[in-house]
């Protein structure tokens, strides 16, 4: 007996739950990174996280009567909780932050692709604003070898500082406050960059287990780029309007004027990278036309800028991909394809009234 | 060389061209019954004259064209009408059909040569129109019809369509190799009766050898004829995208190509008017490719209209045990069949016998949006979609259901699986039911 299908009757190789495991073989790079630098405390919460993320979905697929850990988002999700909190985090922070991503944010909303917003995401900001003091105390990597806990990253001690009001660029901001390796002060001598803009590049600064190698989260968003899963759109546009927000209005606040922001440092660090490649790029809660992704990557990128920046917060990236996400729709609705040969319709005369 | 093409969407699937493009078009031996159903074209269906009983010859009228979008039906073999019965064509719509006993004897009456230069452009055009000549790349709508250039309208470009986008089909790419000069010769006659400024076969890149073949032969017969190479690209092949690449001219929406001063034609259709115009001989056989990976031997086969499926199989030496759905066409636009003795139509350019391509993966819409980024008509695939699932038709419409033809780029993109195609033809139909 034959099947009968409708056209057509071939497929490309993409398939949801296979471009779910390419983005955590694209992620792990920089989760084994956050794992040799900050130690085996670091894998034991990103196991936490993804154990509590599948409880999570396992349990409440018996009560929807659903299985659908097999689509491996749920792991992506628990992954992405993971590779966003500070290594030394009580365990039970990622079990709270799993545990609202996938039932609160995805679950309630009818699972997966019909959530409005990136439940890796609100799962952190929901734990970020509930223990603000524990999601930002870092310790430093391996590499200065000194155990410092509540060691500050790059970003909240240049904020720190100008809130005290100083005033400068990062390496007289920074220095004394953060270490620097001996390594990227060669480098920043030879090409007149910040060191700490070298350390960020290379993973050599405190931060959250997944966020800290924006190099390896590069190779990883190249590699997703590549095998067609994201496109080029969102973080492209995203990193660049960012970046060049912050060089005109980024050196106002640090007393540099306009036209003076630095570029690097803020690039590198925090969780921009991570959020450009991975968060923002989310299939379900970005738009799904090629402009309204540009519109997106705007929004994600002016955000991002206006957080960071003249916000009270070190950090901006997670609260500007929310907020962009929330958008969304609105895009959607709005922003649509020309369709091929559109014809405008002619607008209908008003009828006049007798 | 910039290759031309089209600017929005399409896919690129795996051609598999390779199965049957060095196999020479080969003459299936007259089966013992033809099914040849009413319903060959698009539009009105013919009439049957015959009865059961009654003897047929070859080439004679069996069905009168019934209205303005309709065509003749002509016999495919000498013989015997035992039966008039309802068939299943291959697109699933039911007809009459005239079942025809083969005498084991056939008759050629098709070798005297007529001079089509001498005749008027109106002449040639009801000579198009008895033969029963219809598009033949699928659609089958009537050649005629579409030659028929209203008054006051003029023709910019007449294109042949050799492009065969479709993977696995190769029937065209044949015609091209071996029957160069009668192709060419039909270009020329189609373009004796719409008079178009410009005459270009389109001809996709992964075919460079027929391109070659055809310009050389363009060079020796000093035709005014261009070829143009496309950018292999799937659906390079569909009217409007292939007016895109050659003219950079949108169709528009609701439109005829002839809006732009285009006429398509398709490469086989172009081979069937020169047999019909040079030797007086209807369409009652074509090329069809018997290709996929589960036929033991995939062959180019002349096969008479109303060939059941079940013969064109058996000459291509049966199925492999892993077949798992027949389908009648290319693989990105055909019907799958459930019964092998389907008869033949004149629209049928192929019959593949798959093995399990596609897994029975499912999983809800995620949003990737690479339907939209793949429609080559601009739509946003995955609105109408869920517009449909919930029965909201008129929703959908608005859309821009109506531009949808059925491509299949969206389904064959989406990483969920989403039986988008099969949605939209549902959509299609309820929402034309409620108008």
């Amino acid at each position: 007996m034959k099947t009968v299908r409708t056209s057509p009757h071939i497929h490309g190789a993409l398939r949801t739950d296979k471009a779910m495991l390419f983005v955590i073989l694209a992620l792990l790079p920089s989760a084994l990174w956050g794992v040799w630098a900050f130690g085996l405390r670091a894998l034991v919460v990103l196991l936490v996280s993804i154990a509590s993320a599948l409880l999570a979905e396992y349990l409440l697929g018996l009560v929807s009567k659903e299985f659908t850990l097999r689509d491996w988002s749920a792991t992506v999700t628990g992954l992405l909780v993971g590779m966003n909190m500070p290594p030394e985090v009580p365990l039970y922070i990622p079990v709270i932050a799993s545990v609202f991503a996938i039932a609160v944010v995805k679950w309630t909303f009818g699972g997966l692709g019909c959530n409005w917003m990136n439940p890796a995401l609100a799962g952190r900001v929901f734990v970020f604003f509930s223990f603000t003091s524990e999601m930002s105390s870092f310790s430093l990597p391996r590499v200065f070898a000194i155990d410092a806990l509540s060691s500050a990253t790059p970003l909240s001690a240049m904020k720190t500082a100008v809130t005290a009001g100083a005033a400068g660029r990062s390496t007289e901001l920074l220095s004394g406050t953060i270490p620097v390796t001996d390594f990227a002060l060669s480098i920043s001598d030879k090409l007149g960059i910040s060191p700490y803009a070298v350390d960020a590049f290379f993973g050599n600064v405190g931060g959250c287990i997944g966020e800290v190698s924006a190099l390896l989260l590069l190779i990883g968003g190249i590699f997703l780029i590549a095998t067609k899963i994201i496109t080029w759109r969102i973080p492209v546009v995203y990193l660049a309007s960012f970046a060049v927000l912050s060089w005109i209005f980024g050196g106002i606040p640090y007393g540099q004027g306009a036209f003076h922001g630095e570029i690097l440092l803020p690039l590198f660090s925090g969780g921009l990278m991570l959020g450009a490649f991975f968060m923002a790029t989310d299939w379900v809660t970005t738009p799904t036309t090629p402009k309204g992704e540009i519109i997106f990557a705007v929004g994600c990128g002016f955000f991002t800028f206006l957080i960071r920046y003249f916000g009270s917060l070190p950090e901006g990236v997670s609260l500007a991909i929310i907020m962009m996400n929330i958008i969304t729709p609105t895009i959607d609705r709005f922003v649509r394809v020309k369709p091929f040969g559109y014809v405008k319709k002619p607008k209908k005369e008003k009828e006049v009234k007798a | 060389m910039k290759l031309a093409t089209f600017r929005r969407g399409g896919v690129h699937p795996d051609d598999r061209k390779e199965l049957s493009k060095d196999k020479k078009i080969e003459s299936l031996p007259f089966p013992e019954e033809l099914v040849v159903s009413m319903s060959e074209h698009l539009g009105a269906p013919a009439t049957p004259t015959k009865k059961k009983g009654d003897a047929v010859t070859r080439g004679e009228v069996i069905g009168t064209a019934n209205g303005y979008i309709s065509a003749p039906v002509h016999s495919p073999a000498d013989g015997v009408v035992t039966d008039i019965r309802k068939v299943r064509v291959q697109s699933g719509a039911v007809s009459d059909a005239v079942v025809i006993k083969c005498n084991p004897e056939q008759s050629n009456p098709w070798t005297e040569k007529h001079d089509w230069r001498k005749e008027s452009p109106e002449a040639l055009l009801s000579i198009v129109k008895d033969m029963g000549i219809v598009g033949m790349g699928g659609a089958a709508f009537p050649t005629s019809v579409k030659l028929t250039v209203p008054m006051g309208k003029e023709v910019d470009t007449l294109i042949v369509n050799g492009v065969e986008c479709e993977p696995y089909l190769t029937a065209d790419y044949r015609l091209m190799l071996e029957k160069t000069s009668e192709v060419l010769e039909g270009a020329m006659i189609a373009a004796a009766i719409v008079r178009p400024k410009r005459i270009v076969i389109g001809i996709e890149a992964n075919k460079p050898d027929a391109a070659t073949l055809m310009e050389n032969t363009i060079r020796e017969k000093n035709y005014q004829v261009e070829v143009v190479l496309l950018k292999t690209k799937y659906p390079q092949g569909d009217e409007k995208q292939l007016i895109k690449a050659v003219m950079n001219a949108e169709v528009p929406s609701g439109k005829l190509p002839l809006d732009v001063g285009a006429v398509v034609c398709n490469l086989g259709s172009c081979y069937a008017i020169y047999e019909a115009v040079v030797y007086r001989k209807p369409l009652i056989e074509r090329v069809i490719t018997v290709s996929g990976e589960s036929i033991n031997n995939p062959k180019n086969i002349l096969a008479p209209i109303g060939t059941k499926f079940s013969s064109l199989i058996d000459f291509c030496g049966g199925e492999k045990d892993d077949a798992v759905s027949t389908v009648a066409g290319g693989p990105m636009m055909g019907f799958a069949i459930y019964d092998e003795d389907t008869p033949m139509v004149k629209g049928s350019g192929g019959l593949l016998v798959l093995p399990k391509l596609i897994d029975d993966f499912s999983a809800p819409c995620v949003l990737c949006g690479k339907c939209v980024q793949h429609c080559p008509m601009g739509l946003q695939p995955n609105k109408m979609f869920r517009n449909i699932k919930y029965g909201n038709y008129q929703a959908a419409m608005d859309l821009g259901l109506m531009d949808c033809k059925e491509c299949g780029c969206c389904a064959y993109t989406c990483p969920s699986h989403l039986p988008l195609v099969q949605g939209f033809k549902l959509g299609k139909k309820m929402g034309r039911k409620k108008k």
